[in-house]
């Protein structure tokens, strides 16, 4: 079992330090929201701080994180739709492995990778003059992001297995990122404090399990005062949304 | 231990209500190379899905060295190799990671792995190209890469479905001497499937011809063509009308008269005596012959006999297979 898991992960390790251009072309969007948006915006707001007397840059830095490691998970776990396509997919489910060692290969994999992107992301953002200071310090900070970044992973590759199981062409890929990942990513509060938005939208921030990633990255990276939930919420709720999308994951994989 | 390498028992496979495969009877022998010899949509590629575990049996049963298909599906894949009709390589991977990643997923001992490697990848004649990225190869390439890799778990039985479809002779040629030897000299028993009928009839210890999803003849291919009863001989005459096409037919030795476009073809034993009988009734029906031909029968006219319908060697098949892999190339860069 285990080494069924080690041989599918190491197949995703490989393809993914191989697609280069992925690689870059996943930090570009999260860079130009870091720098241009964070810069232009922080400009414009001026002197407002934030709680704890935070810029604007540091205030979306670990929403920005977030977003590196939703389109990367997202992506590996959609790439279950290219094996089908390309065919690759027959000779894993031929082969006498478990599905459930499928999933776990897979999912890991594209956590690894999510995750890899992840701190590259936030050494860029030590590049940006982002300021990382929370209540945990630098090392501790860093050890509990890189937590929060395997779960957030784990949840959203298991996600997008779910959503390649049930989709029979590359047209559906299209419509995930259009329709799921976007839409997570702006209600997630990653850009904005939720705490003052009108109802109607807090209760839609409120749905969306990014929002506790997010939430759970500002408490280890920036530090809690400018936070929405409990530390121990977050990653409750992290922990429920990755078990249980793995669950329905392994579920709609075992019938593919 | 089944005597047999595979047993099937009135294997039907329907889809949403439709007949792919009408109730198969096959008995195969260890050590045999049996090909499945019809048109495309015969049921060949279904029949193997369900041998290999891919797809459940709509009704009837089936088994694979000794192991049933729907009870023991485990069992089954760790005695099978398969070569799919579709590319099923990573082409991110090289063929060297390829072949590891499968040798891993089989189970084969962590020693074995790189002698068994470096022997096939030697059979195949890809050992120099063994760290390139499977993009890189040509469609013969990755043909052999597959064929080695349903071999590296040394597999009882080895399913090829239409294993040379859309390479060049050439190519196809190696890759028939390749099935050959694995035979002979490992002594795998293989199941092909296959729409040339050069290829059934230069490989096969035994073939079974499909049509509609139903096996309508058994046989080796020698005895196939001499079911025939005799050669087949074209005649192209003018005109062709009943009264000439049934006085043909009464001829002594004449076997079976069809049309096909402006030609006769006759089923004739005896050929060499009775063509000129054959000339006497055409004169008598005032027609005239422009040209004679005379060959031994192929698997296409016992095709031809069994099924009312030609098994034509299908470029367009080819072709859009070439298209399929030529756009999966072009989306994925």
């Amino acid at each position: 079992m285990i080494h069924d898991i080690v041989t599918i992960w190491q197949r995703e390790m490989i393809r993914y330090i191989r697609s280069k251009s992925r690689i870059i072309t996943s930090l570009i969007m999260p860079i130009l929201w870091l720098g241009v948006l964070g810069t232009a915006f922080g400009s414009t707001l001026g002197n407002v701080r934030f709680p704890g007397g935070l810029d604007y840059l540091s205030f979306i830095a670990p929403g920005i994180l977030a977003m590196a490691i939703l389109f990367t998970s997202i992506f590996t776990g959609i790439s279950v739709i290219f094996d089908r396509e390309f065919g690759f997919l027959k000779e894993i489910l031929v082969a006498p492995v478990s599905r459930i060692s499928i999933v776990l290969g897979k999912t890991l994999g594209g956590t690894t990778a999510a995750m890899i992107q992840g701190i590259m992301m936030l050494v860029i953002s030590l590049l940006f003059g982002v300021h990382f200071a929370g209540e945990y310090g630098i090392l501790f900070g860093i050890v509990g992001a890189i937590f929060v970044m395997f779960l957030i992973g784990m949840g959203l590759v298991s996600l997008g297995i779910a959503f390649a199981s049930k989709m029979q062409n590359m047209e559906g890929f299209q419509m995930v990122m259009n329709f799921l990942v976007m839409p997570m990513f702006f209600l997630s509060g990653a850009m904005y404090p939720i705490n003052s938005l009108p109802g109607w939208l807090k209760s839609v921030v409120y749905i969306d399990p990014l929002t506790y990633g997010v939430d759970a990255l500002r408490h280890f990276l920036i530090g809690s005062n400018v936070t929405s939930f409990p530390l121990w919420l977050d990653l409750g709720v992290l922990v429920a949304f990755f078990s249980i999308l793995l669950t329905i994951g392994a579920y709609l994989f075992r019938k593919i | 231990m089944a005597e047999n390498a595979i047993e099937t028992d009135m294997l039907v496979k329907e889809f949403n209500g439709i007949k792919a495969v009408k109730g198969i009877n096959l008995t195969i022998e260890k050590g045999e190379l049996f090909g499945f010899l019809g048109p495309n949509g015969a049921g060949k590629t279904t029949t193997i899905s369900m041998l290999c575990t891919i797809l459940k049996p709509t009704k009837g049963s089936a088994t694979v060295w000794g192991f049933d298909i729907t009870k023991e599906p485990d069992a089954v894949r760790k005695s099978i190799g398969i070569v799919f009709q579709d590319p099923s390589l990573d082409d991110q991977l090289t063929g060297m990671e390829n072949l590891r990643f499968h040798a891993r997923l089989y189970k084969v001992p962590r020693e074995d792995i790189d002698h068994r490697i470096k022997e096939l990848l030697n059979i195949v004649e890809l050992s120099d190209r063994a760290d390139d990225i499977v993009k890189t190869y040509s469609g013969g390439m990755r043909r052999r890469l597959e064929i080695a890799r349903g071999l590296l778990h040394h597999p009882h039985v080895l399913f090829l479905d239409e294993p040379t479809l859309g390479l060049d002779p050439q190519t196809r040629r190696h890759i028939w001497t390749y099935i050959e030897r694995l035979n002979k000299e490992q002594k795998v028993t293989i199941l092909l499937t296959t729409h040339y009928m050069d290829e059934a009839d230069h490989l096969c210890n035994r073939i079974a011809i499909i049509d509609h999803g139903e096996i309508v003849a058994q046989d080796s291919p020698s005895k196939l063509k001499e079911s025939m009863g005799g050669d087949v001989i074209s005649l192209t005459v003018a005109p062709v009308t009943d009264t000439l096409i049934s006085i043909l037919k009464t001829v002594q030795n004449v076997k079976d008269v069809r049309t096909i476009g402006d030609s006769l073809q006759l089923t004739v034993a005896d050929s060499k005596k009775t063509i000129p009988l054959l000339f006497d009734a055409v004169t008598r029906c005032n027609a005239n012959i422009s040209s004679i031909s005379l060959r031994e029968p192929t698997l296409d006219d016992v095709f031809m006999k069994f099924t009312g319908h030609e098994l034509r060697e299908d470029k367009e098949g080819a072709k859009s297979y070439m298209m399929r892999q030529r756009t999966r190339r072009r989306i994925r860069q």
